[in-house]
């Protein structure tokens, strides 16, 4: 077994530097990397590029970044939720490159995968697809889209094992397992930290082969974004 | 006319069985309440399942189980939880067989405008790009005008596009209308609507053939819901059925 455990978020994050272009996983705020934003936070690092579908909200999330001007661009789906984003895009403080949802998540699969690029639908005749080669597939037009580069990926898994094997839980599974393997380093942080061989094999979303260290992180305080809930008849 | 709870009961009478469903944000979402007890239906969520359900009762709301719209949600048997680049081969490969989602305008070609008006906002596109690009059916749902009063039905849509050629049909507060090359086909016109005022609120060509229908005998006559249609029938009816807490 090649173990991947570190001992802590500290040691997880070493060698991140100014102006890297890091992954970051979760949909909204629902199965974000929240114990290294925290970390990135802290270590005050600058200029860099967050791939990330969202862009948190002003205190949480990807929004802790912004507030401290620590990010230069941002690629991303949907960045609605988020007013200090909002500001720093219009006075042209960030960059942001708006990239369609399935698009996002296929040029990290294709990064991890060894596609250097790909054919996609997506954004076929829109601004999105200016400047990049078209062509036509049994009388369709798809763009072309490269695959990400990232030097770190950050995801969220609920399990992991020390073999760097992940399990993840409902939605927050998101773009996690998309981003594993698709950076230089993948980092996971997990809820639950477990001997190699508690997890069953059947069960494993990702394998660890895509992961370079795992860490346990406590106290995870999962916001939730819009809370709906129906009365009881 | 029809209010919004109107239009998604009309569209939802375009849901077939076996069906797998997008909804798209917005009046989409109010279509799960109205799809009929006999058939069978699964609506998909972009951001990683397959099979959502109602809202939870309160208390057992899970941060890890979200819609696309971040609302809390639950699932019902058969659903599935999946990663993103999965989710988006369900929706590219056609494997999903109808994408209802909301517009800013559509143009009498069938383009759609609904991610940005340039200097004013700018959310981004979410799955809407993908979704439109690669779905066989595409229903809008939205009001016949904008704010200000204009039609958002046009010759060629105005703000940034997010799909060419791809919207089959439109169902609005006034009507609902097909995309056809010749132009916008009226197809029904809602209680109380002339096919004057149609006509007037419609910027692109509208083709107007025979005596056109009125949709309100159609919308009554809808059929009963079942057990989980009556629970799905609670989604987003946060008025008379819910209590939304906004934490944030």
């Amino acid at each position: 077994m090649i173990r991947k455990t570190v001992s802590n978020v500290e040691e997880a994050l070493k060698g991140v530097k100014d102006g890297m272009t890091f992954m970051l996983g979760g949909f909204g705020l629902c199965g974000i990397p929240e114990k290294a934003i925290a970390e990135l936070v802290r270590l005050g690092i600058k200029d860099i590029t967050c791939i990330s579908n969202n862009a948190g909200v002003d205190d949480f999330g990807l929004g802790l970044l912004l507030q401290k001007h620590q990010v230069k661009k941002m690629i991303s789906s949907y960045v609605g939720e988020n007013d200090e984003f909002e500001r720093q895009m219009l006075s042209g403080e960030l960059e942001v490159e708006l990239t369609p949802q399935g698009t996002l998540a296929e040029k990290c699969r294709a990064a991890q995968g060894g596609f250097p690029a790909f054919f996609t639908p997506a954004g076929y005749g829109t601004e999105v697809a200016e400047g990049k080669e078209t062509r036509e597939f049994n009388g369709k037009m798809y763009v072309l889209e490269e695959a990400f580069k990232a030097d770190f990926a950050f995801v969220k898994a609920w399990k992991g094992d020390e073999a760097g094997n992940l399990i993840f839980k409902g939605t927050a599974r998101n773009f996690n397992p998309c981003m594993c393997g698709a950076a230089g380093i993948t980092v996971a942080e997990v809820e639950e930290l477990l001997p190699a061989g508690s997890l069953d094999p059947n069960q494993i979303h990702v394998p660890g082969i895509f992961v370079q260290r795992i860490f346990k992180g406590e106290g995870y305080e999962k916001r939730i974004e819009q809370r709906t809930v129906r009365k009881r008849a | 006319m029809l209010d919004k709870n109107g239009i998604a009961k009309r569209i939802a009478m375009e849901v077939k069985d076996g069906y797998y469903v997008n909804l798209g944000i917005g009046i989409p979402t109010l279509v799960a309440n109205f799809v009929r007890d006999d058939i069978s239906v699964e609506f998909q969520s972009e951001n990683g399942v397959l099979g959502m359900g109602p809202f939870p009762f309160e208390g057992e709301e899970d941060a890890d189980i979200i819609n696309a719209g971040k609302q809390t949600i639950t699932t019902l048997p058969g659903a599935s939880f999946f990663d993103s680049a999965t989710s988006f081969s369900m929706i590219r490969g056609k494997h999903v067989d109808l994408t209802i989602l909301g517009a800013m305008e559509v143009a009498e070609n069938g383009d759609i405008a609904n991610w940005k008006i340039p200097g004013k906002m700018v959310k981004g596109m979410g799955g809407a790009m993908d979704l439109v690009s690669s779905a066989e059916d595409i229903i809008v749902a939205m009001m016949h005008t904008n704010r200000a009063g204009e039609s958002k039905l046009l010759k060629r849509c105005t703000l940034p596009l997010t799909g060419v050629k791809c919207v089959k049909k439109i169902v609005t507060n006034l009507a609902v209308i097909e995309i056809d090359p010749e132009g916008f086909i009226l197809l029904e016109r809602a209680p109380g609507v002339s096919v004057a005022d149609i006509k007037a609120a419609t910027e692109g060509t509208l083709i107007v053939e025979g005596d056109i229908p009125r949709n309100g005998h159609i919308l009554i006559n809808l059929g009963r819901i079942s057990s989980i249609n009556y629970t799905l029938h609670f989604i987003h009816n946060i008025r008379d059925n819910f209590t939304t807490i906004m934490r944030f």
